[in-house]
């Protein structure tokens, strides 16, 4: 076991406790720190990979932006009900039923790739993963892998949800 | 020009021969995490020792005197009484959150602390996507105020902690516009690439002249909002909400806030030093080489302490000339104001490039 797979392993651990934590737990706002953790830790496994720029845009998406937003949302709505309520037995049974299919999706992928089996992570350095100027580029191109498109779709998509807020946020 | 590496490089390679590959990374991230807390806590000093003395000046104080000659020995006492005070939990809270927000807090701070470019080849991280990492751990620090003032179970508490969430998340947006149009500037994100080029081609905020200039003062503007500091420092105003988002919390645990909202002055000062004035880059004018010779004689380090210490200053003379703001007023000047500004010099500086006008 080399150092990688010795991080690799602290990372793996981290996040399935808090993966765990965050289904379990009762507390609203305890489930968002937890989530924290995990995307934290799934930032984590880019930086071990030497994909800098996607570890860096988890940490700003989801830990900087989506669990703020969480925090933010449950501090402005919640009064007494912060602990969620008891679930009922079918509730829980097809919980336990769509999880065990999502992992027998999961364990199909690894298979199918031959992940399983192969002997250690051997890390791609810094240098080896695209650059920002090829990341910016493929972003605002228009050829066949180009991504404008989507960019601006998703721009089209934010802009609606701005219009939406203001609605419901303005008075008359 | 001193060069880091020249020290790095050997003791490696000793490390490496002495202990092997892998153990010789984990004894080098242990020598540079020790070495980057005592420069933590070393600095925190400073800043405070500083922060009183300026502010007694300002107000036409004198500041601490009794403790040791000019009393530099009361910040060492001040923290001596810190870690030695009780840490007080409190009933009908959330004790696991209450115990792990300053921790959160604190290590955002020091992650964007390690991203410092200290002289050359002395910086911790550098990756190359440098500042966009810088801005992305930035951000992590406000799930810990959040949290804070939520587990204190306290209202004066939770207004803090609103408050500054929302200044800190809005003040975010121009800091980064501010240094997307440094990057538009300079072409890449790696901080050590930033500084290199400044020591070739000069300054940032030369090259870039008529943008970079309303550029920094934007930055220095929304930076003291960042900190939470004056006149931006209504988070925990005194007089209306005991302390903010802190309130409740006592001893270490207290202390890790102090120390965050310190450093975080120094990395906000250190960072505008080196997008703006050249981090480790030395003053040199271009025709006066027996001038700019004496200049490169001087280390690198000094000129990054030094030019960080320079824009401390001017944030603490920020801090304590004007009033403190109301909180509509404070997000107006961000969204009405500053965030129109900044992006109007983004496109300017993308003209600026595209037109060749930068030195």
């Amino acid at each position: 076991m080399n150092a990688q797979d010795i991080m690799f392993v602290i990372l793996a651990v981290l996040i399935v406790c808090s993966s765990i934590a965050t289904v379990v737990t009762k507390s609203i706002v305890r489930a968002a720190t937890y989530l924290l953790f995990v995307l934290l830790g799934t930032a984590g496994l880019y930086f071990l990979l030497g994909y800098t720029f996607l570890g860096s845009v988890q940490i700003m998406v989801y830990a900087g932006g989506i669990i703020v937003l969480y925090v933010f949302s449950i501090l402005l709505t919640s009064g007494k009900q912060e602990r969620l309520t008891e679930n009922s037995r079918l509730k829980s049974l097809s919980a336990l039923l769509l999880s065990l299919v999502g992992l027998a999706v999961v364990v199909g992928i690894f298979w199918a790739h031959g992940f399983i089996g192969a002997e250690t992570l051997t890390a791609p350095s810094e240098a080896a993963t695209p650059s920002m100027h090829q990341i910016g580029e493929h972003m605002l191109s228009t050829d066949r892998k180009g991504y404008l498109l989507p960019f601006e779709a998703v721009s089209v998509l934010l802009l609606a949800c701005i219009v939406g807020g203001l609605l419901i946020a303005r008075k008359r | 020009m001193f060069d880091f590496s020249d020290v790095t490089t050997p003791l490696h390679a000793f490390l490496s021969r002495l202990l092997g590959e892998s153990l010789a990374v984990v004894t080098e991230c242990v020598l540079v995490a020790v070495a980057l807390i005592s420069i933590y806590a070393v600095f925190a000093m400073i800043m405070i020792y500083a922060e009183r003395k300026v502010c007694a000046a300002f107000q036409c104080r004198i500041g601490p005197d009794r403790v040791g000659k000019w009393g530099w020995l009361q910040v060492i006492s001040d923290v001596l009484k810190m870690m030695t005070k009780e840490v007080i939990n409190l009933r009908q809270t959330d004790r696991f959150l209450h115990r792990i927000a300053p921790f959160l807090v604190v290590t955002a701070s020091m992650t964007t602390f390690a991203c410092l470019p200290w002289n050359k080849g002395a910086q911790i991280i550098d990756f190359n996507v440098g500042v966009f990492f810088f801005l992305a751990v930035g951000s992590v620090g406000v799930v810990g105020i959040l949290l804070a003032g939520w587990s204190s179970n306290n209202k004066y508490s939770l207004i803090g902690a609103m408050r500054s969430g929302a200044q800190i998340i809005s003040y975010e947006l121009s800091i980064g516009m501010v240094m997307l149009t440094m990057i538009c500037l300079t072409g890449t994100m790696s901080f050590s690439e930033i500084c290199q080029q400044q020591a070739d081609l000069g300054w940032n905020i030369f090259r870039g002249h008529i943008i970079a200039l309303p550029a920094f003062i934007i930055y220095l503007i929304a930076g003291n909002a960042e900190c939470n500091r004056g006149p931006f420092d209504l988070p925990e105003s005194e007089s209306e909400l005991t302390a903010g988002y802190h309130t409740e919390y006592s001893g270490m645990d207290f202390g890790y806030y102090y120390l965050a909202e310190y450093l975080n002055i120094v990395v906000c000062a250190g960072i505008a030093a080196t997008i703006f004035l050249g981090g480790w880059a030395p003053f040199v004018v271009p025709g006066l080489d027996g001038f700019n010779e004496v200049m490169s004689m001087i280390p690198g380090f000094v000129w990054f302490v030094g030019k960080t210490f320079f824009v401390i200053g001017l944030l603490l003379w920020q801090r304590w000339t004007f009033p403190r703001l109301r909180i509509d007023q404070i997000l107006t000047l961000e969204w009405k104001y500053l965030i129109p500004i900044s992006m109007t010099l983004l496109i300017g500086m993308a003209l600026l490039v595209s037109f060749g006008l930068t030195f």
